[in-house]
């Protein structure tokens, strides 16, 4: 048996876990009571939905997507899953049954649609069709599906898991870059616009460890493994840089992403750098876009008639922007 | 104690009597990207882990933020 001394900050029962950046530890219930109280805050702070809206969860079936979703419903919100099979291989079949497992045994009701029998192509294959990064076509497929579902479906706002890691992460591969029209972008909630749903992602303020913890402790199971292109890519990268800096001074990662949130996006935003041009209806499926068909249904009409591609071989290919 | 690590996932025999900080270090992990769950319970930092414990350790670092 594993003995410890350390104590819970709320109720100093014992601990099971230490969050150096709040310089406290916590027992099961107290890790909760933070992570919903986080949560809150940022739903509250950003305006990002009210209890009457209809709530759209994008779900991959990792620790993310499931916990923000399970919190949601058990802060009594309206909210639907929403699952696409991207068609990489053993990922995506494990994946699409964690996520179908958590929605049934919950009673809860989850949409999906699958991109190899539903649109004739997968992400692999795309990849190689269109000369793109997986991850490029991944997240456009992914993008427009989710728009699409939030649309027809008569959702308020689509929900992701974006937790505080991935944003500090992208923030961090921005600002290398000085990506302006990115960074102008990168808010924890996008409103409605020219035919696109609301974005939010009320995950900001936890961090992945934190996600995880409310995991294990509420008992979901989620796929523990990586999609297999993400591994060595720029992100995860930029995400272990963040962690070396933050074990040197804790909560660095924090004001990084806060500080920028509250002091520079206002600033971007005054700049009116993020501008759409005239956007018009696809001909093939209607979606907004400014020139006469989609990006997706363009993706489409590339990926659908080539030759299935097995994940292995575009995984040399690998990253994001 | 039997340490199970993912990623790939693979089982190490390993002596008791370290803490789970010092675990964490010997095998040259950052705490921030883990959580350490000992006989399927979660525990902190300063935890003493005994040899007859069943360890994971579980990457929490996702990679597809798009
Ligand atoms: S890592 Fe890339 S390819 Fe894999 S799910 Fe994420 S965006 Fe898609
Ligand atoms: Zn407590
Ligand atoms: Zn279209």
């Amino acid at each position: 048996m594993a003995v410890s001394g350390s104590k819970c900050r709320s109720c100093k029962e014992p601990a099971v876990i230490d969050l150096p950046r709040h310089n406290a530890n916590f027992c099961a219930e107290h890790l909760l009571q933070l992570c919903r109280r986080q949560v809150t805050k940022a739903i509250e702070d950003y305006s990002m939905f009210s209890p009457d809206d209809r709530i759209l969860v994008a779900v991959s079936g990792g620790k993310d997507s499931l916990a923000v979703w399970d919190m949601l419903v058990e802060a009594g919100y309206e909210a639907d899953g929403f699952y696409v099979g991207l068609g990489i291989g053993d990922y995506s079949d494990e994946s699409g049954r964690f996520v179908h497992a958590f929605a049934e045994e919950r009673g809860l009701t989850l949409l999906s649609t699958d991109l190899r029998s539903d649109f004739g192509y997968d992400i692999p294959t795309a990849a190689r069709a269109s000369k793109r990064v997986p991850c490029s076509v991944c997240g456009l497929s992914k993008r427009h599906l989710f728009d699409k579902a939030a649309i027809d479906g008569g959702y308020d706002v689509v929900v992701t898991g974006h937790n505080l890691d991935d944003e500090a992460a992208v923030l961090l591969g921005n600002v290398l870059h000085w990506d302006v029209d990115y960074l102008a972008r990168q808010l924890p909630v996008l409103e409605a616009r020219d035919g696109f749903p609301r974005k939010a992602k009320p995950l900001v303020r936890l961090t992945e460890r934190e996600t995880a913890a409310w995991c294990v402790i509420r008992g979901i199971d989620y796929l523990v493994e990586e999609c297999p292109i993400a591994a060595g890519n720029r992100h995860l990268h930029h995400k272990d840089v963040l962690n070396a800096i933050e074990k040197e001074s804790p909560s660095t990662k924090s004001a990084f992403y806060n500080n920028f949130i509250e002091n520079m996006a206002p600033l971007l935003a005054e700049h009116g750098s993020v501008s759409s041009g005239d956007l018009q209806h696809c001909t093939r499926c209607g979606a907004p876009t400014s020139g006469e068909v989609c990006a997706f249904c363009r993706l489409v009409a590339t990926a659908s008639p080539h030759e299935p591609v097995p994940v292995e071989l575009v995984l040399g290919r690998r990253g994001r922007r | 104690m039997l340490v199970k690590m993912r990623n790939p996932r693979r089982e190490v025999e390993m002596p008791g009597g370290r803490t789970v900080n010092r675990l964490l270090d010997d095998l040259d992990l950052v705490r921030e990207s883990h959580l350490v769950i000992c006989n399927g319970t979660l525990v902190p930092g300063d935890a003493r882990l005994a040899d007859d414990d069943v360890i994971e350790i579980r990457p929490v670092i996702s990679g597809g933020a798009s």
